[in-house]
């Protein structure tokens, strides 16, 4: 299932500012990678650019090359849908549709793309919200609306969402940063079962987080406000948080700037 | 220089006093507002009254003499109804796709902004322009006869705008956030557009549509220059004239003689009785699609 995803100097821009400059990485497949860095340095930009996200906005656009496992995901004949369909996101702030019942929040992905018989829908429904640890809550309210559920339950099923169209990665935009402790616990424990079926990414501003869930650590970092973010370093976590190549994420893990 | 310490204080009287007075021009401005809207309630209640029965609601005003009591206004009704529904069934598709294309397609570019001019544009057309209009080039230059339908035209022109501004802000309230969800699930645009958006902004449109179906409902000039006017019973609206119940009441309430009075009274009654009957129904319909009724 899961896909290594190749990064050679990846720019994005906002119209006529440059966001993020000459990216190169690897993320490894059925592995947890984290995004660190100060607001503003682009770990967001980027993260948007691996699923074709970015090009949403009104203005934006991206140069570089991004390949997963042999395939370029910004070939001039690769349907943007598709990349999308293949690259799955959990968004900062928990996003059901408020129209929708959990079942059918979950099911939209697939329903919204596909024809699905009942038995079939159903089957991956429960898998789904088993897989995002939020089965036993809700399996009783199924057809009750997504939007009663408390902000952890939210996100929890958003990521019951995302991995219900069954993607080959999961992008996570600080998927913990509107919830309280307890849910965040329960968001991480997830992101260590999912790594083993998905290659996950997650930005996140929680040092402590990324050492938790990460098996490798970006960090990104920017010279000056207006000037585009960088990637400073890549390396296995521990390494990041213990000894880092460069000064500057070593400033930035203990908390001396950002 | 030294630090003044602040001192909690009791309430001045000038402020309390001012607060009373704002309070209470409050007041008086809502109750201005209200005097006229219940009084004219009022005044159609208690005067249409006399003549709200069953043979109103049922009979035309065919062989229906001068000075005669008796007759109604079921023409009448059957024409504001079938001339509003084919005014919306027009303006209705038209207007919510407008709308998409502005908040969904038209990003900054310069057919948004022409679009966008014009709407505005025909927000301040007066209604019997609208009128002038369908009879200069329907009736006249095409040389369609006067009907239903052409009227339902001069509506639907009048209906166009509200029904385009209305629906573009409820869309505009969709947020970002949930058209993002559902393109990172992998679904094209149009889908997003149908099935997240459009479900999301419902109530609001719906809301703005019977607003729009109400203001057009009530327009007496477009209909006496398209529909013409007769005192029967014509249930097809594409062909011969037709009656409305704002042009039967204009007809009625010009006649000298007490019968011809009270039934414009009765029209005016049945108009807003329709009027309070559709809004009824649209918060059904909403109150039936809320999500939050399943909670």
């Amino acid at each position: 299932m899961a896909k290594q995803i190749e990064v050679t100097d990846v720019d994005a821009y906002y119209g006529g500012h440059k966001a993020i400059e000459g990216i190169n990485m690897t993320i490894d497949a059925r592995a947890v990678t984290a995004f660190i860095g100060p607001s503003g340095c682009g770990k967001s930009t980027f993260l948007r650019t691996l699923n074709r996200m970015h090009e949403v906005i009104p203005g934006a656009r991206v140069t570089g090359k991004i390949r997963m496992e042999e395939q370029d995901l910004y070939g001039s004949d690769v349907d943007p849908v598709s990349v999308r369909r293949t690259i799955g996101m959990v968004f900062q702030r928990p996003n059901p549709f408020p129209t929708m019942s959990i079942y059918d929040n979950v099911a939209a992905g697939l329903r919204l793309n596909h024809r699905y018989s009942k038995s079939e829908l159903d089957g991956i429904v429960e898998d789904s919200l088993k897989g995002a640890n939020l089965w036993n809550e809700v399996k009783d309210r199924l057809p009750r609306p997504g939007a009663g559920l408390s902000g952890g339950q939210q996100q929890r099923l958003c990521i019951a969402r995302a991995i219900a169209v069954k993607p080959q990665v999961l992008l996570m935009d600080e998927p913990c940063s509107a919830l309280d402790p307890i849910s965040t616990l329960a968001i991480e424990d997830l992101i260590s079962k999912l790594k083993q079926e998905f290659t996950i990414v997650i930005v996140t501003h929680n040092m402590q987080q990324a050492a938790r869930v990460s098996d490798r650590t970006a960090f990104f970092n920017l010279a000056a406000q207006g000037q585009p973010g960088k990637l400073v370093e890549m390396d296995e976590t521990t390494k990041i948080f213990t000894s880092p190549s460069v000064k500057a994420t070593e400033d930035y893990i203990t908390g001396r700037f950002g | 220089m030294s630090a003044v310490t602040p001192e909690i204080q009791r309430v001045s009287g000038m402020r309390r006093f001012k607060d009373k007075g704002v309070q209470f021009l409050v007041y008086l401005a809502f109750a201005i507002a209200v005097v006229p809207l219940i009084s004219v309630l009022w005044l159609v209640v208690s005067n249409g009254m006399a003549r709200f029965d069953m043979e109103f609601l049922t009979h035309s005003m065919r062989n229906i003499g001068a000075r005669d009591a008796g007759g109604g206004a079921y023409h009448a009704i059957i024409g504001t109804l079938e001339q509003v529904a084919l005014a919306s069934i027009i303006s209705v598709p038209i207007g919510l796709l407008t709308a998409i294309y502005l908040v969904e397609y038209g990003a900054n570019g310069r057919l948004k902004r022409y679009i966008s001019f014009f709407v505005d544009i025909m927000t301040g057309v007066p209604s019997v322009v609208a009128g002038l209009f369908v009879l200069a080039f329907w009736i006249l230059i095409l040389g369609m006869p006067f009907s239903g339908w052409a009227g339902a035209l001069a509506l639907a022109i009048l209906m166009l705008p509200t029904v385009v501004r209305a629906a573009e802000e409820m869309l505009l309230l969709v947020p970002n956030d949930l058209r993002e969800a559902s393109y990172a699930l992998g679904v094209p645009k149009w889908r997003t557009i149908v099935k997240v958006v459009l479900p999301t902004a419902f109530t609001g449109i719906v809301t703005g549509v019977m607003l729009a179906v109400a203001r057009v409902a009530g327009e007496t000039a477009p209909l006496l220059l398209t529909v013409f006017f007769t005192d029967s019973i014509n249930e097809d609206p594409f062909n011969g004239p037709q009656m409305g119940l704002p042009l039967y009441v204009f007809d009625q309430a010009a006649r000298p003689n007490d019968t011809a009075i009270d039934r414009a009274w009765a029209g005016a009654l049945t108009l807003i009785v329709i009027i309070m009957l559709l809004n009824l129904a649209a918060r059904l319909i909403t109150y039936w699609r809320s999500p939050a009724r399943k909670r």
